[in-house]
């Protein structure tokens, strides 16, 4: 698989009656856990399906290749999660952390849809596995999927490809085609040039464009040039910005981004999970000037860790950094690259890039607002704040005085974008005035905006993503047969 | 030497499989990578062995070559399996075996076969190369019984004695001065062993020709099975001919002969097996030193398995004092060189097993 399209095949034979020769069934632009879902199940609904995959083989699959686990509400223990999620505790989550801006129709169909992928998934292969050590308490409400991310997509892939999805790697999507508000071909580029795809439907299920650093700029200005971005750089929103030239109507926050504190010193791409550093309530966080800029102590997870990233972005150069001490090393989750380590503050400060007379008197000016007596506790929210400092650090404040010292040099490491089009409760893209396109259909992260609107949680943008797929996924062959 | 540049390239990779830990749920190993922070030599010595070479982890993981990260699991342990051998063989002169796998099996077979054919043709003649033996004690005329026994034994027990040496430095310095041997642990190690668990990758299988494969499993199941029905063969030809003083050859459907036919043809299939599996399987996350090692001893295991097989078949015709001497000296090949192939494995991944059941119940660390 993976050579070009040469010469498209006529895929089908369509009964007469329709105007437009056809060259497939349904075109799916994606190569994610979305895009998959929605090939399988229309492939499955008895389309022919052709699935154009940006990126070249060995990085397929978008972001889905960074995940682990899916979110799914349960009313008993199944294969893939533990005792019991209601649906309603599941939408209660999602309005805590969106602050109650959802789509409900949309979220209540979701979460409903969501009791049976874990079957769903086992059928396509999918193994789950119990969950890992380190992994945030997830195992009643998240399935975890045997060897993450990128087996998953694998297995996708492979079930994809035995149902005779014909795969195109490296092929680039352009534009969409129209003829009022039916889409009759997708315009790609690959090695062997542009070519115009004839089609019954489409599905896009692409990404968002956190990949593109002068589109995040349209919105963030010269902060997006301080950025890591977390997953493929693949994801620049090609797909979905040939919605939006077709008439789609945005939804979600254009400036919205899920975005973490990362280590400088991974690379700008795809560093995934392994670069995010959780180390900061461990210690304190200085900026570039070697003054602290917020309280490290606010918080349990999954608000101090997911807060971090909006405020590394705001500091000067978008950098920032971790400094604790011997006390704490090997307390928090590990990330790929060691700390800076020195035997003193100010050589601290030398191997990080700071002043060292400024970190030499934050840190003392920190220690010196510790309550001595104060029972620091890492776990729980323990009181033990700081007295007389601005910004405070409310809770596990304690003495940076123990050699050797650590640092990590932090940046904003952005994992997605909130925007995408709106879609109906069949994942039809609606246009902006208000009709909604015949055969265009949009799934996961372009369109998971309509429900995760901000925030996050864990787990739940596969959710989407798996159900709007299915949904696509059926939808398109159906339109595309019919 | 490399084997400092090897741990320092595991000490980054894991660094990053310990952050990451997505491959959890496919074996053993990365569980316990995990415990250590800092990997240094006597960590690698023990993970490497830990892992089982299923490749699901490389097939699994999204931080591969091309990848800045350049995680590459598999191979990297491979080599450091390599270097496993290498270091704990004893006596360190020999060594240098592991590192021409392929010269040293051949050397030793036909070395082999020149001895045990000189030795009939002193014994019997030249004649009795060619010369067909029938009935009772029809070997022992081509070949005394002593002149097979002591030999055997002797190679044997030094070999058997180099290995113990070796593995009790290895099962010392990957221990920390820290006992870890204890009856419990040596349980769950031999069930995790004969039953290869983690060649299941979890579920999952192998990654080998396809995503997914039971291939390996089965095939190395089948040579394990087989050297182990061929020795029990050996016991049960040795327990006729000296308590019941019944002499070789035996009948078809003798104890000994079904033994060592099931297990020859187990052998051979397992052998060829493993070996086209590897053959056909992605390169990357292979190691080519250990390929090396891999190919030198399932050949010998297979042209063990096939002279035995043929021995047995032309053993009433001409044929068969030829046949003794290919056998007994491909037999004698594998003998000699085996605490400097690929035979070792086995011994220190049991050990490792066993460290890591002991672990696991909290037993060191």
């Amino acid at each position: 698989m993976g050579g070009p399209l040469d010469a498209p095949v006529l895929l089908t034979s369509r009964p007469p009656g329709r105007a437009r020769p056809r060259e497939v069934d349904v075109v799916i632009c994606g190569g994610g856990n979305a895009a998959l879902c929605a090939a399988i199940t229309a492939r499955r609904a008895g389309a022919s399906v052709v699935l154009l995959e940006r990126a070249p083989q060995y990085m397929r699959g978008g972001n889905t290749r960074h995940t682990r686990d899916i979110r799914i509400a349960h009313a008993a223990p199944n294969a893939a999660a533990t005792g019991a999620y209601p649906e309603d505790e599941l939408f209660a989550d999602l309005l805590r952390v969106t602050g109650g801006e959802t789509n409900e129709p949309l979220a209540r169909l979701t979460i409903r849809e969501s009791t049976g992928l874990a079957d769903w998934m086992a059928e396509q292969g999918v193994r789950w596995q119990k969950p890992l050590t380190g992994t945030l308490h997830l195992s009643r409400t998240n399935g975890f999927f045997l060897g993450g991310g990128k087996q998953l997509v694998n297995t996708y892939y492979d079930s994809a490809l035995r149902l005779g999805v014909q795969v195109e790697y490296d092929a680039t999507v352009r534009s969409l085609e129209l003829d009022g508000r039916c889409v009759t071909r997708v315009v790609f580029e690959t090695g062997a040039g542009e070519q115009r795809l004839a089609c019954g439907a489409v599905v896009v299920a692409a990404g968002g464009f956190e990949a593109d650093v002068d589109w995040l700029r349209e919105y963030w200005g010269d902060t997006a040039s301080g950025f890591m971005i977390r997953g493929t750089p693949y994801n620049t929103g090609l797909a979905l910005k040939a919605m939006y030239d077709a008439g789609a109507k945005p939804a979600g926050d254009p400036r919205g981004l899920h975005c973490v504190a990362v280590d400088a010193r991974a690379p700008r791409f795809d560093g995934g999970i392994v670069t995010r550093i959780d180390a900061i309530p461990f210690g304190i966080a200085v900026n570039a000037a070697a003054r602290r800029f917020y309280d490290e102590g606010e918080d349990l997870w999954p608000k101090r860790y997911a807060i971090w990233g909006k405020l590394i972005a705001e500091q000067d150069r978008q950098l920032a950094y971790a400094i604790f001490d011997a006390k704490t090393a090997g307390r928090f989750i590990p990330s790929a690259f060691r700390p800076e380590r020195a035997g003193s503050v100010a050589e601290l400060a030398v191997l990080l890039g700071l002043d060292p007379p400024a970190l030499v008197a934050t840190v003392a000016e920190f220690n010196a607002a510790v309550r001595p007596d104060c029972d620091v506790r890492l776990g729980a929210l323990d009181g033990c704040g700081t007295a007389g400092l601005i910004p405070p650090k409310s809770n596990w404040a304690q003495r940076i005085d123990t050699a050797p010292f650590y640092g990590y040099p932090l940046r904003p490491g952005v994992t997605f974008t909130y925007l995408g089009v709106e879609v109906d409760a069949q994942a039809h893209v609606l246009a902006q005035s208000g009709d909604r396109f015949e055969n265009l259909f949009a799934a996961g992260e372009c369109m998971a905006g309509n429900i995760l609107s901000r925030g996050y949680l864990a787990g739940f943008g596969l959710t989407i993503g798996t159900v709007f797929g299915r949904i696509a996924g059926v939808g398109a062959a159906q339109y595309a047969r019919a | 030497m490399l084997e400092l540049d090897l741990t320092a390239e595991l000490d980054r990779q894991l660094s990053v499989c310990n952050a990451c830990r997505y491959c959890e749920g496919f074996c053993a190993m990365f569980g316990a990578a995990q415990l250590r922070t800092a990997i240094g030599s006597n960590d690698v010595a023990y993970l490497a062995n830990l892992c089982h070479d299923c490749r699901m982890c490389f097939d699994a993981c999204m931080f591969t070559p091309p990848h800045a990260f350049a995680v590459n699991i598999p191979a990297a342990m491979s080599a450091a399996r390599v270097e496993t051998y290498a270091r704990y063989a004893k006596p360190a002169v020999l060594r240098r075996l592991l590192a021409t796998p392929r010269n040293a099996a051949l050397a030793a077979v036909a070395a082999g076969i020149v001895v045990v054919a000189l030795a009939i043709a002193l014994w019997a003649g030249v004649a009795a190369l060619w010369t067909p033996q029938l009935g009772a004690g029809a070997f022992y005329r081509v070949l005394p019984y002593l002149a097979m026994v002591v030999p055997a034994l002797a190679v044997t027990v030094f070999g058997a004695a180099c290995v113990v040496l070796g593995v009790r430095h290895y099962a010392r310095d990957i221990g920390g001065g820290v006992r870890f041997v204890t009856a419990p642990a040596l349980w769950t190690a031999l069930g995790e062993a004969v039953t290869l668990v983690y060649l299941k990758g979890g579920g999952a299988g192998c990654y080998d020709e396809g995503r997914g494969s039971g291939r390996r499993r089965f095939y190395h199941g089948l040579v394990f099975w087989g050297v182990l029905a061929d020795f029990a063969a050996t016991c049960s030809a040795a327990v006729l001919q000296d308590f019941v003083h019944q002499l070789p050859p035996y009948p078809l459907l003798s104890v000994p002969v079904v033994l060592g036919t099931g297990g020859g043809i187990a052998l051979a299939i397992g052998a060829a097996g493993l070996t086209l599996v590897k053959r056909r399987s992605d390169a990357r996350p292979a190691e080519p030193r250990m390929i090396a090692l891999d190919n030198a001893f399932l050949g010998l295991l297979e042209v063990v398995a096939l002279t035995g097989l043929a021995l047995l078949a032309f053993r009433s015709t001409a044929a068969m004092g030829s046949l003794l001497a290919v056998h007994l000296g491909a037999v004698a090949g594998l003998f000699v060189t085996a605490p400097y192939s690929k035979f070792v494995h086995f011994v220190y991944r049991l050990v490792a097993l066993v460290k890591n059941a002991s672990e696991r119940t909290g037993g060191s660390s």
